[in-house]
C-alpha cells in the first residue's frame, strides 16, 4: 500500500479518535466509569509498551518499572505543587525547601529524565545480570527506591511517607491519550530504527549479536534508560490520574501487573500492550466489580461473591491466558492498517478466484 | 613472503584442568585462504572462539594487522593449575570484548548456525551495519540519518543479490533452509565490512554440488572485498582446492602445517585425522 494513503488513513483514525474521547465527554457525565477506564488506560498502555521496549524487544526480564514510575510521580509532583500549597502538603517539615513551582510540561520531562538518569546509575552494576538474576536485581533496587523516598530525612523534599497532593492535574481524558500516543509514537520509531534493530538483535542472540560488533552493555544501558524515561513519564501521567501519589501505593505488586498486561498482550508487540491495557484496567476496575459485591438472584443470594472474589476470578483468567495462549493475544504481530487492508484484499481476492 | 593479518603466538586455552588448545602458532597471510583441519574436538573452535574474544587466552598473544590485539598470562589460581609452555613469557594482559574485536575488522560466522531466527533476513544483514553506521540514538529514532539507513539498506540488498537471496529479504530468517542459513550467516559477517572472515565449518550439512559452489564463492568474496579468510573445515576437497596454507590440530597441538600437497602427504596428518585408505594398505 502507498505509505501516503497509509499515513492519511492513520491521521484520520487518530483524529476520529479524539474527536470521539471530546464527544463522550460532552455526553457523559464526568464522574463515569468510562472515562477512568479509558485514562488510567492509556496510562497503562504507555507503562506496559516502556516494559514491552525492555522484555520483549530487548529480551532484558526487568522488574523496576514500579520504581522508576514512582520516581517519575515524585519529581512531577515535587516540582509542580504551587508555593502556596506547600505549607499545608508539608505540614509535618515546615513547607519543604523547594519554594517554586515548573511549567507541567517542563516538570513531565523531568520526571522521564530523573527516571532515566536512575536507571542509568542501576544498569551500572545490574546488566551485567541476565534472566532471572536481573530480574530479581531490578525488583530490589524498586524497592530500594521506594524506601529511600519514604526516608524521615529526605522529608523537606519528599515529604517522606505522607502523600504528596495539590499539583496540577489534567481534567480532560484527551490528555493522557496524547501524551502516551506521543510517548508510544516515539518508542515505535525508535523500534524500527536501526537501534532498534540492535535490540531484537541481542534478544534473539546475544553472542551473535557481540559477534556483528554490538556493545550489549552499552545497548542494554540505552534500552533501559529509554525505558525508564518513558515509566517516568508515565508515573507523572498516574500522578495527575490518582491526583495525589504516595510512595506505598508502588509496589512489586504493580510491576506484575504492568508485566501481566505485557504478557496478555505479547511479548514483543506494542499494539498487544495497548490492547491489552484497555482490556486489563476494564475488566479490574469495571467488568469484574460485581464480583465484589453480594448479588442476588430472585432473592437468593449467589454464593462465593464477597470483597476479594474478584482477585480469585482475575487469576484463573490469567491462568487460562498463560496456559492456552502463551503467545499472548498479539503474539510478536502488530495491528496495523496494512494488516487490515491485507486481510480484506485477500478476503476479496480469495472469493474473486472461487467465483472463477 | 606476504604481510600477515593475523599472527597467533603460542596460545594456550586451558578451561579448569583441561587444556583445549595447546601453544598454538599460526599465521594467516594477506589475501590468503588458511585452514584449520583436525578431528573433532581438537580445538579448532575453542581457537576461533578465543581470535574473536569470546573467550580470554590463558596464555600467549594475537597481533591483527601488526598491532597486538590479545595478549595474557595465566595469574591467580591459574596460574599454579597452569599445565600449558611458554610461563612467564608474556607479562602484560589485553582483553577485547567481541564486539570491538569485530569493529577491528574480523568477522565470523558459527559452527552451529546463529542467526537472528526471529528476523527477516534483510534485518539480518541490516544489524551488521549497525556499528559502522553514522547515527546516533536520537538521529535514528527521530529519522534524521535516513540518508544513512537508505544508504545501508542499499549495500544490504547488494550483499543479498551477490548470494543470490535478495527474494527471500522479508522471510524470517529462522524458517529457512539450511543451506540458505549458512549463506545468509556469510552475507551478514560481510556487512561488518571485515578484513579477515572467520569461517566456522561453512560447507557443514552440504552436498557435494552445493559444496562446489560454495568454494567457488568463497574465492569470489575473496577477491572482492579483498579478505583474508581462516577457515575449520572438514570438507577435504573445498580445503585442499582453495587453501594457501593448511593448519592440522589434533588434541590442540598443532601437528601439521603447510601448503595442501605437504599436509596431505603427512605420516602424522593422515595417522591422525586424513586416516590410511584401505586401497592404500594393499
Amino acid at each position: 500500500m502507498n505509505p501516503k494513503v497509509k499515513w492519511s488513513i492513520a491521521a484520520v483514525l487518530i483524529l476520529l479518535l479524539l474527536g470521539g474521547l471530546y464527544m463522550l465527554e460532552q455526553i457523559l457525565p464526568a464522574n463515569s466509569i468510562i472515562f477512568t477506564v479509558l485514562q488510567k488506560g492509556a496510562i497503562y498502555s504507555l507503562i506496559a509498551v516502556s516494559l514491552n521496549l525492555l522484555n520483549g524487544f530487548t529480551g532484558l526480564f526487568s522488574l523496576g518499572q514500579a520504581g522508576f514510575m514512582l520516581i517519575g510521580a515524585y519529581t512531577y509532583a515535587v516540582l509542580t505543587i504551587p508555593p502556596e500549597s506547600r505549607a499545608a502538603v508539608y505540614q509535618y517539615y515546615d513547607g519543604g525547601i523547594i519554594d517554586f513551582a515548573l511549567p507541567v510540561p517542563v516538570a513531565m520531562i523531568l520526571a522521564g529524565v530523573a527516571a532515566g538518569i536512575c536507571a542509568f546509575l542501576i544498569g551500572l552494576p545490574v546488566l551485567r545480570m541476565k534472566g532471572d538474576y536481573l530480574a530479581i536485581a531490578t525488583l530490589g533496587f524498586a524497592e530500594i527506591i521506594r524506601a529511600i523516598v519514604q526516608y524521615d530525612k529526605l522529608g523537606p523534599i519528599t515529604n517522606g511517607s505522607n502523600l504528596l497532593r495539590s499539583f496540577p492535574v489534567f481534567h480532560s481524558t484527551l490528555f493522557p491519550f496524547i501524551v502516551s500516543g506521543i510517548c508510544i509514537a516515539v518508542i515505535c520509531l525508535l523500534i524500527n530504527s536501526s537501534y532498534g534493530r540492535a535490540f531484537k538483535a541481542i534478544r534473539d542472540d546475544e553472542i551473535a549479536a557481540e559477534a556483528m560488533g554490538i556493545n550489549l552493555f552499552m545497548h542494554k544501558e540505552m534500552a533501559l534508560v529509554t525505558s525508564a524515561f518513558f515509566a517516568g513519564i508515565g508515573g507523572a501521567l498516574l500522578a495527575m490520574f490518582q491526583m495525589m501519589v504516595q510512595a506505598r501505593a508502588f509496589t512489586s505488586a504493580m510491576t506484575y501487573e504492568i508485566l501481566l498486561i505485557v504478557v496478555i498482550g505479547g511479548i514483543g508487540s506494542v499494539t498487544g500492550s495497548v490492547i491489552a491495557s484497555f482490556l486489563f484496567i476494564a475488566s479490574s476496575e469495571w467488568w469484574l466489580r460485581f464480583l465484589d459485591e453480594a448479588q442476588f438472584i430472585g432473592g437468593m443470594q449467589v454464593p462465593f461473591l464477597r470483597p476479594g472474589f474478584r482477585m480469585v476470578v482475575f487469576s484463573v483468567i490469567i491462568m487460562f491466558v498463560v496456559l492456552f495462549y502463551r503467545k499472548g493475544i498479539m503474539g510478536t504481530k502488530e495491528f496495523s492498517i496494512e494488516g487490515i487492508y491485507r486481510f480484506f484484499t485477500k478476503g476479496r481476492s480469495k472469493a474473486g478466484k472461487g467465483a472463477k | 613472503m606476504s604481510e600477515n593479518i593475523l599472527h597467533v603466538e603460542n596460545i594456550t586455552m586451558q578451561f579448569g584442568g583441561v587444556v583445549a588448545v595447546n601453544n598454538l602458532t599460526l599465521d594467516v597471510g594477506k589475501g590468503e585462504i588458511v585452514a584449520l583441519i583436525g578431528p573433532n574436538g581438537a580445538g579448532k573452535t575453542t581457537a576461533f572462539n578465543v581470535i574473536t574474544g569470546v573467550y580470554e587466552p590463558t596464555n600467549g598473544r594475537v597481533d591483527f594487522q601488526g598491532q597486538m590485539m590479545l595478549q595474557n598470562h595465566p595469574t591467580g589460581k591459574m596460574a599454579k593449575a597452569y599445565k600449558g609452555e611458554n610461563m612467564g613469557m608474556y607479562k602484560h594482559t589485553m582483553v577485547k570484548s567481541p564486539d570491538a574485536i569485530a569493529k577491528l575488522g574480523i568477522a565470523r560466522t558459527f559452527q552451529n548456525i546463529r542467526l537472528f531466527s526471529e528476523l527477516t533476513v534483510l534485518d539480518n544483514v541490516l544489524i551488521a551495519m549497525h556499528m559502522r553506521a553514522k547515527q546516533n540514538i536520537f538521529s535514528a529514532t527521530f529519522r534524521l540519518n535516513y540518508k544513512e539507513e537508505q544508504r545501508m539498506r542499499r549495500a544490504a540488498m547488494e550483499l543479498l543479490e551477490i548470494q543470490n537471496l535478495q527474494h527471500l529479504k522479508d522471510d524470517i530468517a529462522g524458517s529457512l533452509p539450511y543451506g540458505i542459513q549458512r549463506r545468509l550467516e556469510i552475507a551478514r559477517a560481510l556487512a561488518t565490512e571485515p578484513k579477515l572472515l572467520l569461517l566456522d565449518e561453512p560447507a557443514a550439512g552440504m552436498n557435494p554440488q552445493e559444496t562446489q559452489e560454495l568454494t567457488d564463492f568463497i574465492v569470489q568474496i575473496k577477491d572482492q572485498y579483498d579478505l583474508s579468510i581462516f577457515m575449520i573445515e572438514h570438507h577435504m576437497d573445498l580445503v585442499m582446492q582453495i587453501s594457501d596454507q593448511i593448519y592440522v590440530l589434533d588434541f590442540g597441538r598443532l601437528i601439521a602445517q603447510g601448503t595442501p600437497e605437504e599436509v596431505s602427504n603427512d605420516p602424522r596428518v593422515i595417522e591422525a585425522y586424513l586416516g590410511v585408505s584401505e586401497d592404500a594398505e594393499d
